[in-house]
């Protein structure tokens, strides 16, 4: 029963680890598309472009792994571009595919916005997911930490969980069976990051984890 | 809404808080992760440690100061001072750092900025710049960028605001916008610079030098048009708390967290 740590060269890797040490899981930081295979629950960790991030899940047989791991119904949670990459398309460095498993496109903010958008924002949870696990003592419109200039644009609204108004709404939290995708860096959100991330582990993974003092 | 962001800075040197960090009535006062994890518990929403050692084996301390941070404090950490090259940037992100801020190596050799960026994402690359107001010759402000952050800084004959528009097209991916004037004067910051900056520049800038009250961090947000504020000293001595600026604030009608 191990959660695994998916380790494609993630700028937010060793932070998104931290974050799950200081919880307490037992972890695999992996590159291997076998590891993931086996793993009880997989993390994708993200930071920088899709297109890089798409090349490499390719060539190292991880976007197959993923796919499978999600077609099998692992409790999977993506970070920030490893939310991005669960959509089928990407427009950022010219159109190209992604992982294809959430339908949807990633879109970059207007030009009229500041970008990248950077800081803290609310996530306002939707009425069908409000009461989800994932967001278990976490109250309504908490603030998580950004960093991004681009969005998933999901065609299927029922899976958005959580928005954020940046000018425009976009989704924020993505949940779909034992899927779940956040836009902000939970490993980065304070208190209220570390129990989101305590929430996938204990609720959607189901793995063991220390008591949350927080 | 995103929120105004307020951002304690505080330098480090061989491994120990500098600058008398005097509000905490702690025997570690001086620990950076001791501070770290107190401005978290109070309300901080980043931090940045200025590393202000000057020998590489120093720099070696900073690198275990702020892998011990980051097993603690989960909230953006930025790491300056001293970092040259690429590979210092990889090594203090792999430490744990979230962002990376360059000055002086930035204006020496640009490129740096762009190969940051390339490697790590822009929003790792924050460009720092200390700037001195000067008269052109019909008196209106102008900016020059200085190199060498404290008592040897050095002009460089650069237009801060041009450098400014130069950084973000290189792919920074925020600006710390510096004033040397107003730094330690606590008379609030230097609104015409930020305004000049922050009305032809499309990324995050974040104001720094000069705040001493609430009302100087409302002008640098509502006036200078700042994302997000830089302070020391405000900070430090216990002048303020950062949860009564932020109540201050909220009051005034600026979304905070």
């Amino acid at each position: 029963m191990t959660l695994a740590v998916i380790d494609y060269g993630a700028g937010n890797l060793p932070n998104v680890v931290r974050a799950l040490q200081h919880l307490g899981v037992a972890l695999t930081i992996t590159s291997d598309p076998a590891v993931v295979a086996r793993a009880s629950a997989v993390v994708l960790p993200g930071v920088g472009a899709t297109l890089d991030t798409m090349t490499t899940l390719n060539q190292t047989g991880l976007a197959d792994a993923i796919r499978s791991a999600s077609a099998n119904g692992v409790p999977f949670l993506g970070i920030c571009v490893g939310m991005q990459v669960l959509c089928d398309i990407s427009e950022e460095f010219g159109p190209h595919d992604c992982l294809g498993i959430l339908p949807g496109a990633v879109r970059r903010f207007p030009a009229t916005l500041k970008v990248p958008q950077i800081g803290w924002n609310q996530v306002r949870y939707t009425t069908k997911h409000h009461q989800h696990a994932l967001f278990d003592g976490i109250p309504d419109q908490t603030d998580f930490y950004f960093v991004h200039s681009y969005y998933c644009d999901v065609t299927d609204k029922t899976i958005i969980a959580g928005e954020t108004d940046y000018t425009l709404d976009f989704p924020s939290v993505l949940i779909n069976g034992n899927m779940a995708a956040a836009q902000f860096h939970p490993e980065k959100s304070g208190s209220a990051g570390l129990r989101f991330l305590h929430n996938f582990i204990q609720h959607m993974a189901k793995l063991e984890c220390e008591p949350l003092h927080v | 809404m995103l929120k105004r962001r307020i951002i304690p800075c505080l330098d480090v040197k061989a491994g120990r808080v500098v600058k008398g960090v005097s509000f905490v009535d702690h025997r570690d006062a001086g620990d950076p992760v001791v501070l770290a994890a107190h401005y978290n518990d109070s309300g901080a929403d980043e931090l940045v440690f200025y590393d202000i050692t000057a020998s590489s084996d120093e720099r070696n301390i900073m690198v275990d100061v702020v892998e011990r941070t980051a097993a603690q404090v989960f909230i953006p950490l930025t790491v300056g001072g001293g970092i040259r090259t690429v590979d210092d940037m990889y090594r203090m992100l792999r430490a744990g750092a979230d962002k990376i801020s360059i000055n002086t190596a930035a204006v020496l050799n640009p490129q740096l900025i762009s190969d940051g960026a390339k490697r790590f994402g822009s929003q790792c690359i924050v460009l720092s710049i200390d700037v001195r107001r000067v008269q052109d010759s019909v008196g209106a402000p102008q900016w020059q960028v200085y190199t060498h952050t404290g008592a040897n800084a050095r002009s460089t004959g650069i237009d801060a605001v041009a450098w400014a528009i130069r950084g973000a097209e290189l792919g920074a991916g925020e600006l710390v916008i510096n004033s040397m004037d107003a730094d330690g004067t606590y008379g609030g910051y230097d609104i015409a610079l930020l305004q000049t900056i922050t009305s032809q520049i499309g990324i995050p800038v974040i104001a720094s030098g000069g705040a001493g009250t609430p009302e100087h961090l409302y002008d640098g947000f509502v006036r200078g048009g700042a994302d997000a504020v830089l302070a020391a000293s405000i900070f430090h001595f216990g002048n303020y708390t950062i949860a009564e600026v932020k109540a201050d604030l909220h009051n005034r009608g600026l979304a905070m967290r």
